[in-house]
């Protein structure tokens, strides 16, 4: 896909909790260009001397008819919380598309798998999935019920299970301990989330007999191949997350 | 309109403006981006005779306007690179100069003497300077001796533009920049990453894997700037000079302390499309000045 680098306009700046914003973002210059889920972005990041290096963020939602990328953004350091204090009518120069993206199946049960920010992109893919034909469901897990975001937004385009550590919000426990996976038959899989809990549902869909996809989110510098810094070792040796991921099989990673 | 055109040695570039090795790919990653076509030339990733894997992950820590790396040379190897990747780049109009390392002189030599067969390669960029593993060549570019000992080998075995690479971790670069000189080198560039390290607090721990890396960026010019002009006093043959560079701004610097050319490194990352902006930026600056030629300026500070 031809990558691009475009100053995009903020047109939205929503806060879902105190660190935790959602950015509307519209191509003033032209269409926005198509991202396949599980895809990230490269953000420049102006106005905080500490930070040089663009911020990868994954793609919670597309929409190139509607000129709309939107960004959900973990506020965790200097960077992201430069970010976040961009406001309506900002530019926010954008290299994008980035990254391989998830496997898009036209039919079957495919279990989704989010926990923290890795939810955000398991919104898209999940609407991709049911556009393309197949059934997505959504395992989303958090401490406790304020850590689980956009649940309607999720609701809206298939089942949405729930765990949470302290049990305030659906079933109690980590994501792998909830029942729908022992009573409902999964075609695939896919996690996006902190690494114990994506080796954790990679276990499972090992057991389960289940092909799995994981996204990583290692640290990078360029974004685009180039500076081998986000390296993660494979069963073919060292490859960069950033083009060859950050979506890989599990059966491709050592693991497992 | 001035003349952007400069002489490596043998070599003419169309301007002044190269990418540094490691921060460009092979070129390929950016053309989505950046006209190839139009940079003085590029400097492909490190490559040795021998794959190597790299140092593991982390390899990478954020500095105030700057970065560390420990990426350790990954690279599939000179002869993957002349089977698989060559063929991909030899129609670029624009000089793709390799850069080669080794763990001593011979294999230098020897993955030297195969880029020669390469018809359209017209220059290799030595590195005797990385930081980043042991075999990695910084022995060779931190005495005269062991400088001039992977010079000779090369020089022998390789027939078209040699470039250098000094390492900045030194205490005298400008005796092992005479020391390559009087080996026979065309061309040096400077500087390679200084060394150093960052801790990460909370986990008690380096941030990056093997412990120390590279520092590139910003932070760096000054260091930069002060020995491309040490060295500007001690040699004869060209410099190309390196270092932080992320604006024509920065290059004209580097030029007028006596850099014949410039690579854009660690500021690709954060721009993909800057060295089309340096080029730009520099052409423009000649124009409002009345600079004729971009020769003019180099080493006008004397």
């Amino acid at each position: 896909m031809e990558k691009h680098l475009i100053d995009l306009l903020v047109e939205h700046v929503d806060f879902l909790r105190a660190d935790y914003v959602l950015l509307s973002l519209t191509n003033p210059a032209g269409p926005m260009p198509a991202c396949i889920p599980g895809q990230f972005v490269q953000l420049g990041v102006e106005g905080e001397p500490r930070v040089m290096l663009r911020r990868p963020i994954s793609v919670n939602w597309c929409d190139v008819a509607a000129n709309r990328l939107d960004l959900l953004i973990h506020i965790v350091g200097p960077g992201t919380a430069a970010l976040s204090r961009l406001k309506e009518g900002d530019t926010l120069s954008t290299l994008l598309p980035l990254g391989n993206g998830f496997d898009v199946f036209s039919s079957g049960d495919i279990l989704l798998v989010g926990g923290g920010v890795g939810t955000a992109p398991m919104l898209y893919y999940g609407h991709v999935l049911r556009q393309a034909g197949a059934r997505p469901h959504f395992l989303l897990g958090g401490r406790s019920a304020k850590d689980l975001l956009q649940l309607e937004r999720f609701e809206a385009i298939g089942p949405v299970h729930v765990t949470t550590e302290d049990g305030s919000l659906g079933e109690r426990g980590y994501v792998t301990q909830h029942s729908v996976l022992r009573q409902q038959h999964f075609d695939a899989a896919a996690a996006c989330g902190p690494k114990p809990m994506m080796r954790a549902v990679g276990l499972w869909a090992r057991d389960a007999k289940v092909p799995c996809e994981v996204s990583l989110e290692n640290m990078m510098a360029c974004g685009l191949g180039a500076c081998l810094c986000c390296v993660e070792k494979t069963v073919r040796g060292n490859v960069c997350v950033c083009t060859e991921g950050p979506v890989f099989p599990t059966t491709a990673l050592t693991w497992f | 309109m001035a003349n952007l055109q400069v002489k490596l040695g043998n070599l003419t570039l169309k301007n002044p403006v190269l990418t540094a090795s490691g921060t460009f790919g092979y070129g390929l990653e950016f053309a989505d981006l950046v006209d190839l076509n139009s940079l003085g030339g590029f400097i492909v990733k490190g490559t040795t005779l021998q794959p190597r894997q790299g140092n593991d992950y982390p390899r990478m820590a954020e500095t105030p306007m700057g970065m560390l790396n420990c990426v350790g040379l990954q690279n599939k190897g000179v002869d993957y690179f002349a089977q698989y990747i060559y063929p991909l780049l030899k129609d670029i109009d624009s000089h793709v100069i390799v850069n080669v390392s080794g763990s001593d002189p011979d294999n230098y030599a020897e993955c030297a003497a195969r880029i020669d067969r390469l018809d359209r390669i017209p220059a290799i960029e030595l590195n005797i300077s990385c930081p980043n593993v042991k075999d990695g060549g910084m022995a060779f570019g931190t005495s005269c001796a062991g400088a001039a000992s992977v010079v000779k080998a090369v020089r022998k075995a390789y027939h078209k533009t040699l470039i250098v690479k000094l390492s900045p971790n030194v205490t005298d670069i400008a005796s092992i920049a005479r020391a390559v000189e009087d080996e026979g080198a065309d061309a040096v560039s400077l500087i390679n990453t200084l060394m150093g390290t960052s801790v990460d607090i909370e986990r008690r721990c380096f941030n990056l894997s093997i412990g120390t890396g590279g520092l590139s960026g910003p932070c760096v010019k000054p260091v930069a700037l002060r020995m491309v002009h040490q060295v500007a006093k001690a040699v004869k043959i060209p410099i190309i000079g390196l270092g932080g560079i992320s604006n024509y701004k920065d290059a004209l610097e580097f030029m007028m302390l006596g850099a014949t050319a410039v690579q854009i490194g660690t500021a690709n990352f954060v721009d993909p499309t800057v060295t089309t902006k340096v080029i730009a930026g520099m052409e423009s600056w000649l124009n409002a000045h009345g600079v004729k030629d971009v020769n003019e300026i180099i080493g006008c500070i004397r």
